[in-house]
């Protein structure tokens, strides 16, 4: 059985490490901090000028000026600090994040990412992500593997506008886990139920 | 010292507004925009306004009112996924878009503000973003040269201010305002409340008065965009 929405986001989670400072996309990324394994500590950054992210609030803690990336209502935790989008971007720009977990439309088996535009049919924007991509240590994608028309999300080339070239290290999707190399993706697991040869099948781009 | 304190949005963009002007304006979606300013530059007509922006509000709150009366030429903005008018506007060329990434956004103004005319960044290098931009390769990375925003207006919200200008924000609501109020050639600033000068700590001034000109204060509507709660 493919892996389900929030099976690959727990499967990300796993990629945490105690003392962490990670941006969650939006999306499955989202869903992520439902699943942080027990004693790892991580701080949540939401790029719109956050740092220490708390879960969404109760009716009575709602506050318009307290919002996600997502623009979703959010709390505060004891940790928290806020600040200007400059010094957000300077967190990120500047290294300081150590993981980004994003969303895609495809990725290369170069890495490339492509996650902010449809030419002609869809224009949503970059907002933050290219900066990401750009800044942050580790990237992790997590995406279906296949789009709504059954073509593979993983390509040899990516065919939309990209949002970063050779950025992504590792791509959960519903049928397995895949880490970029030299030559092009490896397989690191793959979903219970799912053969190889299916993977294989499923995928456009080199596996190595 | 002439104040800096006006009665309304109107009073304080007075003078101040004309056709084919550059805005800058905080607010990251609906939190923390200055939604008296935006409303009153509506009702002051203006046109051919390219305004630097995050997102552009949705259909009928925000930035997005000044699209559906056609007052805005072209957006500079990170994301524009909330706004179907914008979506249809730019698709058929009545709208000018130049994206910019969030973070060069940010930086452009915060440079622009700073008297910093261009700095690189690595941010889109190898996309559209990078294209008929100057290219430099720094420790063996290579970067894109990206220029300050200076604004002829900048629009901020803020939480509280004072007489004098200074400005404190409030939660995620801070986001670009700090950023934009320093990138206009004049910046106006609405605020929640007015307070006496001496009643904010200097030590948690976040917008030191200097970059504001001109301050009123609200009722805000301050419209939440995602109401999304968890069960206690």
């Amino acid at each position: 059985m493919p892996w389900d929405r929030n099976q690959m986001a727990a499967l990300a989670a796993r990629e945490l490490k105690d003392g962490m400072y990670v941006n969650l996309g939006i999306g499955i990324p989202t869903l992520v901090s439902n699943y942080i394994p027990d004693g790892v500590d991580v701080t949540l950054q939401s790029e719109n000028g956050m740092l220490g992210m708390g879960p969404f609030p109760t009716e009575d803690e709602i506050d318009a000026d307290l919002i996600n990336a997502g623009k979703q209502t959010i709390t505060e935790l004891d940790r928290t600090s806020y600040f200007s989008s400059a010094d957000s971007f300077a967190m990120i720009r500047g290294g300081k994040i150590d993981m980004a977990i994003l969303g895609a439309m495809e990725v290369s088996e170069k890495g490339d990412l492509a996650n902010w535009m449809i030419p002609k049919k869809l224009v949503k924007g970059m907002g933050g992500a290219m900066d990401l991509v750009a800044g942050v240590k580790r990237v992790v994608v997590v995406m279906d593997h296949a789009s709504k028309h059954g073509e593979s999300k993983l390509l040899k080339e990516c065919t939309l506008p990209l949002t970063g070239l050779a950025v992504v290290d590792r791509i959960i999707t519903n049928l397995g886990v895949f880490d970029v190399v030299e030559g092009g993706l490896k397989i690191v697991e793959i979903a219970d139920g799912v053969t190889e040869d299916e993977v294989r099948k499923a995928t456009e781009a080199t596996l190595v | 010292m002439k104040t800096k304190v006006y009665d309304s949005a109107a009073a304080a963009l007075d003078g101040l507004l004309t056709d084919g002007m550059t805005i800058a304006a905080g607010g990251f979606g609906l939190c923390g925009i200055p939604e008296l300013l935006i409303a009153a530059i509506r009702d002051a007509g203006v046109k051919e306004l390219t305004v630097a922006s995050n997102n552009a509000g949705v259909d009928d709150f925000g930035l997005g009112v000044l699209l559906q009366t056609r007052q805005v030429k072209k957006m500079i903005s990170s994301y524009v996924g909330e706004n179907a008018e914008f979506m249809r506007q730019y698709l058929s060329g009545e709208l000018e878009l130049e994206f910019n990434p969030q973070g060069t956004l940010a930086e452009r103004m915060r440079a622009g503000g700073a008297g910093i005319p261009g700095f690189f960044t690595k941010t889109g290098v190898g996309t559209v973003i990078a294209e008929g931009k100057e290219h430099k390769d720094f420790d063996g990375q290579t970067y894109i040269l990206e220029r300050g925003i200076v604004a002829d207006l900048a629009i901020v919200k803020a939480w509280k201010g004072d007489a004098q200008g200074n400005l404190i924000y409030r939660k995620t609501a801070r986001n670009f305002n700090p950023n934009a109020a320093t990138c206009g050639r004049i910046c106006v600033a609405e605020v929640e409340e007015i307070v006496p000068v001496g009643s904010l700590d200097p030590d948690c001034i976040h917008t030191p008065g200097i970059f504001v000109h001109r301050i009123i204060q609200g009722p805000h509507e301050k419209r939440i965009e995602q109401r999304t709660v968890r069960t206690a």
